[in-house]
């Protein structure tokens, strides 16, 4: 395979395996702490590589992980439209950012992810969460260093863009 | 190349395009959700999807099957004597129980018969196994493998070997979705086993409990109270466990007693489910009980004749063994 091939391939791939891990059930204790992948992964590559994220890729990953989820079919494609939209604006500078505030930039964007699914699910008629539920962005921000210097160290490695 | 993504992505200005193009897309979200919202769609979509959605699914339930087998195949030798004793012990128990249960069940199926009731004590079951999903962290729905293609229809009852689990209210080839008894959606007729109370059991949006919110204020019920599903509605066979009354409370309305209950089933630990194919019986009232009486050999016959007819025209049929008549006067 041609190197643009290969590079398409493992773009693609990561962002499979990020709505997959969204499916993969934990232990009860540990459910809270899960981390938006699809986010996550999203934001990755918006960061590294912003020409090949798009909304309109955003919003198909979010429709299929709805579709999968079965939740409200459109909710996660408007979260993870919302979020790369802010990503790709402000993308130049969070590039240059130092690792810690990259770190808390993701931190406020998960956060901010959680507010838009807060809004969406009170005007569905559902009750608030448990305060547990807003762990989870603390978890991905905390996640995020480790996430992105594996992704480039694998990139380097793999020689692909 | 560099230059071309700093236009693609302006240090400073956003550019028009992107945000309308973020306008339409949040847009074409909001009338997806109002449009799922109304009318259910997504559960078409996914009936249609299915073919791709569930293999996901098996994708997905990978780990934690493959945790669970790394579990046995590492597992303690002693760990696995010690349970094995314990299940053996639990069998011997369970196979007592069984004998005196047959002894009951036969009892009570003459005694039915003898009622003229057409309640079946054998069940007509289905095993299926749960597939380990995460559907959102904090809703009571489960998946199962098996779907229309094993001949299961929606509002099936599911239950485990403790009691009532939930209603399948999804059906897709391969899978179903059953949503469980502590769904804030779901509503379940049950009988106090103590004093017959009947009242109904929501599921709440907080923790795995059930709730009881209208229970009369002068209700005996206490905590430690066993619940069992009424069978009223005709959703429900009558007399599957379905909870144990934690505490009893004055509502906040001040009207009602409302009662909290841990379900019987074991709703996060079961593995395996068994679905029941015997709906319950059709909601209405039941179908008039045949005429009990002295049997037609004895009744007089049509005409003036007070003579009872002689006893070599009677059928078999209609003369049950006077043994089996007790309810007779």
């Amino acid at each position: 395979m041609s190197k643009p091939r290969i590079s398409m391939a493992w773009f693609a791939g990561t962002l499979v395996f990020a709505v997959l891990s969204m499916l993969i059930p934990l232990p009860a204790p540990l459910q809270p702490f899960k981390p938006y992948w699809p986010a996550l992964f999203l934001l990755y590559w918006s960061l590294e590589s912003g020409e090949r994220v798009t909304l309109g890729l955003a919003f198909m990953i979010g429709l299929c992980a709805d579709l999968l989820d079965g939740v409200l079919l459109g909710e996660q494609a408007m979260r993870l439209c919302a979020l790369v939209f802010i990503v790709l604006r402000f993308r130049s500078r969070l590039r240059f950012f130092p690792m810690w505030q990259q770190t808390l930039a993701v931190l406020a964007l998960l956060l901010n992810d959680r507010v838009l699914l807060l809004i969406v699910r009170t005007f569905a008629g559902d009750a608030l969460p448990p305060a547990t539920w807003w762990i989870s962005p603390f978890v991905g921000a905390a996640l995020w260093p480790f996430l992105f210097l594996l992704m480039d160290d694998l990139r380097m490695r793999l020689r692909i863009q | 190349m560099a230059l071309a993504r700093e236009e693609s992505s302006p240090l400073f200005a956003g550019t028009v395009a992107g945000t309308l193009r973020l306008i339409l897309y949040l847009a074409l979200a909001m009338v997806l959700m109002v449009l799922d919202h109304r009318n259910d769609w997504i559960w078409r979509l996914r009936n249609a999807t299915s073919v791709l959605v569930e293999p996901v699914y098996r994708l997905a339930s990978l780990p934690a099957a493959g945790m669970r087998s790394l579990s046995v195949a590492f597992s303690d030798r002693k760990l696995l004597t010690e349970q094995n004793q314990r299940l053996r012990e639990d069998l011997l128990l369970a196979n007592a129980k069984l004998n005196r249960m047959a002894a009951v069940a036969q009892q009570n199926e003459r005694l039915k018969e003898l009622l003229d009731t057409q309640h079946t004590l054998d069940l007509n079951v289905q095993l299926a196994r749960v597939i380990d999903v995460d559907l959102g962290a904090y809703r009571h729905r489960m998946l199962i493998n098996i779907g229309s293609h094993d001949g299961v229809k929606p509002d099936q009852v599911v239950i485990d070997a403790h009691g009532v689990m939930g209603q399948v209210v999804e059906v897709m080839p391969r899978t179903s979705l059953v949503m469980l008894v502590t769904d804030p959606d779901h509503a379940i007729p049950v009988v106090i086993e103590r004093t017959g109370l009947r009242t109904i059991a929501y599921g709440t949006r907080d923790g795995d409990l059930l709730s009881l919110p209208n229970i009369s204020m002068a209700a005996d019920v206490h905590p430690g109270d066993k619940l069992l599903s009424s069978g009223l509605g005709g959703r429900f066979p009558p007399g599957f466990p379905v909870g144990e009354i934690r505490s009893v409370e004055p509502a906040a309305s001040g009207m009602f007693l409302e009662g909290r209950a841990r379900p019987a089933a074991d709703l996060d630990r079961s593995d395996n489910v068994l679905v029941l194919h015997d709906l319950a019986e059709p909601a209405g009232p039941p179908a008039p009980a045949a005429p009990v009486g002295p049997p037609a050999s004895l009744a007089p016959a049509p005409g003036a004749s007070v003579a009872p007819p002689p006893r070599a025209n009677a059928t078999p049929a209609s003369t049950p063994p006077a043994t089996n008549n007790p309810v007779q006067p």
